[in-house]
């Protein structure tokens, strides 16, 4: 149907990222081919060691997951996401799809193994996150094809993650973000991954930090030279959510934060995040 | 782009009546309410999914109806404020904000009286975090919150029976 109706032609899923954006012209699609009468497409299911996400699976399913409470990073970026009513309608497939600069979900799974099945008319293809998302607004899918499951690795025993977002208010934006999700053995960091939201086109995965921890002890030194290098790593654009220099500065806050937590979760503490609010 | 778009024919029940419209397609669930079903207790207050103004309930969730669009209703059980009175009396959360004044202008009210419902419909005790977070997509430019949440509280006091 897709290809017959041409490179105009937009899917629609949970539609708060698409409806918004066609209400302000910046969307203006000749066909909405809505996919929320299909059956099937919504659904959490664990096998082989991955979280395998439906496309139409809404922020408040995965919110509200036995299942994914395993993995609290994810259950931090759907619990967090806007407001309930938002959750309760924006699904996963259509925020990776949609690719926004500002979205939560291609933050947080870029700290974890995650592939995206795409489907088109000559079958099924797997593409890793990190070569899905190509540029704002911008993914690895053809015209014609659409997401057909988010498959997420669960992590190994002894990892611990968390995601921490920085709003003005629940149905904004995030002014920035920061997902860790690192691997502990006593107070070593054996493995880490760390991604920043909101400070670029896409979500920045700041290798440099991950570096500046990985094979070392969490100590007050290797926290601040992981927090500095995280601030490097962004490139935030000055607009009404904050300054360039001020984002830099709170992305930095909130990797030395979530790290923190990442560390406490490893250790197999429960910890209850919640996004900070100005 | 054709000149006339083809309308669509959708069947939706809202509080508890089916009926059947011929709607076009871009026409949003809030201007459906409003306009043909004239059930104006929804209200447009940003249209850009912020303020939650127009918050119904669709199959029991909350959801933003200036943010869907109405065929994406067809099939779906709608509940707006005029569904909450039942004959004659208000319900109890209608009038939790009345007894603990938690309006002033009335503009979000409706709004948040369904948020509220879909809380108490899933968590009959709620405290304060849960009910700051059922209510955090709804804006209030008059009360300041606190009446609003004491509001929700008696409302959960009220329902405990029902």
């Amino acid at each position: 149907m897709l290809s017959q109706l041409g490179d105009d032609a937009k899917l629609l899923a949970g539609g708060q990222s698409l409806i918004p954006l066609m209400k302000l012209r910046f969307a203006n699609p000749t066909h909405l081919v809505d996919l929320n009468f299909i059956a099937g497409m919504s659904y959490v299911k664990e096998n082989d060691g991955a979280l395998r996400f439906g496309p139409l699976t809404r922020h408040a399913e995965i919110e509200n997951s036995a299942i994914v409470a395993k993995v609290p990073i994810v259950h931090d970026c759907a619990a967090g996401i806007a407001d309930v009513q938002v959750r309760n309608r924006g699904t996963i497939g259509g925020s990776l799809a949609e690719a926004d600069p500002s979205g939560d979900w291609a933050v947080v799974l870029s700290t974890l193994f995650t592939q995206v099945r795409c489907l088109g008319k000559n079958g099924e293809r797997t593409v890793e996150l990190k070569d899905f998302i190509q540029d704002a607004y911008t993914t690895a899918l053809a015209h014609d094809e659409l997401v057909n499951e988010v498959v997420v690795r669960i992590p190994a025993k002894g990892s611990g993650g968390a995601y921490l977002a920085f709003k003005r208010a629940a149905p904004v934006y995030p002014t920035a973000s920061a997902a860790v999700q690192l691997t502990m053995e006593g107070n070593v960091c054996k493995e880490a991954a760390i991604a920043l939201g909101c400070v670029g086109l896409t979500a920045i995965k700041a290798k440099d930090a991950e570096a500046a921890l990985r094979g070392q002890p969490i100590t007050e030194k290797t926290l601040a030279a992981a927090t500095e290098a995280a601030r490097a790593a962004a490139d935030p654009q000055s607009d009404m959510r904050g300054s360039a220099d001020y984002k830099r500065t709170l992305v930095g806050a909130l990797v030395r934060r979530a790290i923190d937590i990442a560390v406490r979760r490893a250790r197999g503490e429960q910890v209850e995040v919640s996004h900070i609010y100005a | 782009m054709p000149d006339v778009i083809a309308k669509v024919a959708v069947k939706v029940t809202v509080n508890g009546k089916l009926h059947a419209l011929d709607v076009e397609p871009r026409m949003l669930l809030v201007e459906m309410l409003r306009e043909p079903l004239d059930l104006t207790g929804t209200h447009v207050g940003c249209d850009t999914t912020y303020c939650g103004a127009c918050t119904v309930l669709m199959n029991g969730a909350a959801v933003k109806s200036c943010t869907m669009f109405a065929v994406q209703a067809d099939g779906a059980e709608i509940t707006t404020v005029e569904g909450l009175e039942k004959d004659g009396q208000l319900h109890p959360i209608q009038k939790a904000f009345g007894d603990a004044y938690g309006l002033q202008c009335g503009y979000c009210t409706p709004g948040l009286m369904l948020s509220t419902l879909q809380l108490l419909s899933k968590n009959r005790q709620p405290n304060e975090k849960d009910m700051r977070k059922a209510i955090a997509g709804n804006t209030c430019r008059c009360t300041g919150y606190q009446n609003i949440l004491k509001a929700m509280q008696f409302a959960a006091q009220n329902m405990k029976g029902a």
